[in-house]
């Protein structure tokens, strides 16, 4: 495993020159992700932010093949690749699906449960913006509460963001990973790992999205650690059900001096209208969660 | 000599699947349809069938598993009715824009609201705009030799096809069928070869947005804009007709049995009234042909095997001499009238062929339609023909109005 960027992979397979916006927090981990991955490696993409990074017919910006399909459908996509390789004969490839979190926590959810309880082999992976992102950030299930979303103007959103990696956790499956662009090598290594192992892996990247939070592109890198800091997104691995911390999160647990929300919140326009209200009761939800991976962690 | 079995429509079209050595099945349980993977499920686990079976959670991922699985070059099938037909719709879009030869299974169903299990096909004909090829059957013996024949129409020309026949009048009813020979199956289909292979040799982003104008790729060549491949799926399913019939041809020279036209007929050799219709109400017509035969009226059945492509010129030739016609349908499209009756009349404008038409619906939810109701109506129309007023109606057979 490298333990710095000179032993990752050289080979690129995302072309310089993609459709995603300047600072995406996507394109970041989508090139470290695909050097894991590498060529023995077939894509299944829904209708997503990532559609659009892979280009526009006839040329694209990722050497790895992919097929695209429907919104709703991605792990059932994977599903039936897996299945056709299988019936040809071609079993060292690795199907792998990319998803944002519509595509995950709502609309894909079905498809991605059947597959999941069926063991599919094959690596699921949510990209998670917090909003569906390519029709101009609406909310969805994953967009925290008191962001301001094209759907949440005025209100803002007022559920919490839904515990998908708990969902997947009842699934019983043999992998699930969190993992960030702001530590490509934890990214990397988590990915070349998942490759590894047999049976459905579900992979959750948290992917700041400078138009669709409100702060400046080259905030990127700063927005996904502050996310850690806080507590907000949390590194970890279940493996077999054990579940451990990992990287930034793991000294954090060790130390236990997160930053307060606040750190986080107030770099972003889409929460300048979140109430004391709110950010009291967010910062609860992110402490109670933040207990419960404690909890498990001590097993 | 070949075998003869008594079974069901489903057993029917299980057995097709087999002999066609389908490499991917993916199905969701729906009435009247279940049987047909029942019965796969029967073949694959015993290992008379070496298949993958993915046992899906709905029919949307079961038409999503067919499309990946074919892309990757896997021969594959599934079956579905009513409502698991409409919750694939975005699906067959997606499967037929794909150019993807799946050939699946329709046992034709009402649709909901209100729940109805029974027969009519409300379902298929809903369907009829996604690009897929519609095989209709009226016996058992025709499913099993559709499905056969439609995985070769389906990867000769790259397009999907649903083979509809009736649930419960087919589907649950036994009937003896010949039994197609293995060997002949396998020298009458070759090998699905995909028209493209997933491999990072040669990586391609299959199905990616597309802007409406033409671009050129990274060698310079312009290529074909959104509309350049809609214009050529519709062009392969008209050229597909060909295809049917020169399928239909070489498979009935091997089995005795005559698919060489994509409509079957009746007595319509010297018929002056025509019943038309697809599937088993079209053979319910024969009976009540027979009947009109005895009044002296000189009827007929024309059978419609293919509703998309629309065999237009085929229709034209045989309705040419008729003096009325008489379209049965178990379909409606709300307000208007049975769309198998539209395109009837749109493959005459122009031509001169004008007789009087009536437009029965009949069967709906699986409402019984006898012989003898279809007998008395057709007399009630041939008399109301004569009246200028009236020589274009549709008419709910067997329903209170
Ligand atoms: C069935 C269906 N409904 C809606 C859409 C429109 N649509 C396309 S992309 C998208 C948003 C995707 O959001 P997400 O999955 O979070 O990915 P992101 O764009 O944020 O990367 C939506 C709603 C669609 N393509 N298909
Ligand atoms: S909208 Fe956000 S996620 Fe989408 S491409 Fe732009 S920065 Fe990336």
């Amino acid at each position: 495993m490298p333990e710095n960027l000179f032993k990752v992979n050289k080979e690129e397979y995302m072309l310089p020159g993609n459709r995603s916006c300047q600072g995406c927090g996507l394109s970041l981990a989508y090139r470290y992700a695909l050097k894991a991955l590498r060529e023995n490696t077939i894509l299944t993409v829904p209708a997503s932010c990532l559609t659009v990074l892979h280009g526009l017919y006839p040329t694209t910006s990722v050497t790895i093949p992919c097929l695209n399909c429907t919104f709703a459908s991605t792990a059932a996509s994977a599903a039936g690749l897996v299945a056709g390789l299988a019936a040809t004969g071609r079993t060292d490839t690795t199907v792998v699906a990319f998803a944002g979190d519509g595509g995950t926590y709502d609309i894909g959810i079905q498809a991605l449960s059947g597959a999941a309880e069926r063991g599919t082999d094959f690596i699921f992976v949510c990209y998670d913006n917090e909003g569906y992102m390519n029709t101009g950030t609406q909310r969805s299930s994953a967009t925290p509460m008191g962001a301001i979303t094209t759907t949440t103007p005025i209100l803002t959103k007022e559920q919490n963001k839904k515990d998908m990696l708990k969902i997947m956790e009842a699934h019983d499956i043999a992998y699930i990973a969190t993992t960030t662009p702001a530590y490509p090598i934890d990214l990397y290594d988590k990915f070349v790992k998942a490759k590894r192992i047999k049976g459905t892996r579900y992979m959750q990247i948290h992917v700041p999205c400078p138009p669709g939070w409100g702060y400046p592109p080259r905030d990127t890198v700063k927005m996904a650690r502050l996310a850690i800091e806080t507590g907000v997104f949390v590194l970890f691995e279940m493996e077999n059900g054990k579940f451990r911390f990992t990287g930034r999160s793991k000294s954090l647990a060790e130390k236990g001096n997160r930053l307060p929300l606040i750190n986080y919140i107030e770099r972003q326009d889409r929460f300048k209208k979140i109430s004391d209200e709110q950010l009291h009761s967010m910062q609860k939800f992110i402490d109670n969660k933040w207990n419960e991976y404690q909890k498990k962690a001590e097993g | 000599m070949a075998e003869v079995q008594i079974m069901t429509g489903n057993t029917a079209a299980a057995t097709a699947v087999k002999l066609c050595q389908v490499q991917v099945v993916s199905a969701y349980p729906i009435t009247p349809q279940t049987s047909v993977t029942e019965t796969l499920s029967q073949f694959i686990e015993s290992g008379e069938l070496k298949a993958e079976y993915v046992r899906v959670e709905s029919e949307h991922s079961a038409m999503t598993v067919c499309i990946s699985a074919s892309t990757v070059g896997a021969r594959v099938f599934t079956s579905t009715s009513s409502h698991g037909l409409l919750y694939m719709h975005e699906q067959l879009h997606w499967a037929a824009g794909s150019r993807l030869p799946i050939v699946m299974c329709c046992v034709n169903r009402g649709v909901g609201a209100p729940w109805s299990i029974f027969n009519d096909q409300q379902d298929s004909i809903s369907q009829r705009d996604t690009g897929w090829i519609q095989l209709y059957c009226r016996d058992n013996q025709e499913i099993i030799d559709t499905v056969i024949q439609a995985y070769r129409i389906a990867e000769e020309v790259y397009a999907p096809v649903m083979v509809c026949y009736d649930g419960f009048v087919l589907s649950h009813t036994m009937m003896p069928v010949c039994l197609p020979d293995a060997d002949m199956v396998n020298s009458f289909l070759p090998p699905y070869k995909p028209h493209t292979i997933l491999s990072a040799d040669n990586p391609r982003n299959i199905n990616p947005v597309i802007f409406p104008g033409m671009r050129k790729n990274s060698a310079g060549i312009l290529c074909d804009g959104y509309m350049e491949i809609r214009y050529k799926l519709q062009e392969t399913l008209e050229k597909s007709r060909d295809v049917i019939v020169s399928t239909g041809i070489k498979y009935s020279k091997l089995t005795g049995r005559d698919y060489s036209g994509m409509l079957w007929h009746y007595k319509t050799d010297d018929a002056e009234v025509i019943l038309t219709g697809m599937g088993s109400i079209a053979t319910e017509a024969t009976v009540a042909v027979d009947e009109l035969r005895l009044k002296g009226i000189k009827a007929g059945v024309l059978g419609v095997r293919v509703f998309r492509p629309f065999p237009h010129a085929a229709i034209q030739q045989a309705l040419q001499n008729a003096r009325a016609v008489i379209v049965l349908e178990k379909d409606i499209s709300y307000g208007y009238e049975g769309a198998l009756c539209s395109d009837i009349k749109a493959a005459l404008y122009g031509t001169g062929i004008n007789p009087p038409l009536h437009n029965f619906i009949a069967g709906l939810g699986g409402r019984d339609v006898k012989a003898r109701e279809i007998f008395e109506a057709v007399q009630t129309s041939l008399t109301e023909m004569n009246n200028k007023n009236t020589q274009n109606k549709t008419i709910w057979i067997n329903c209170r109005q």
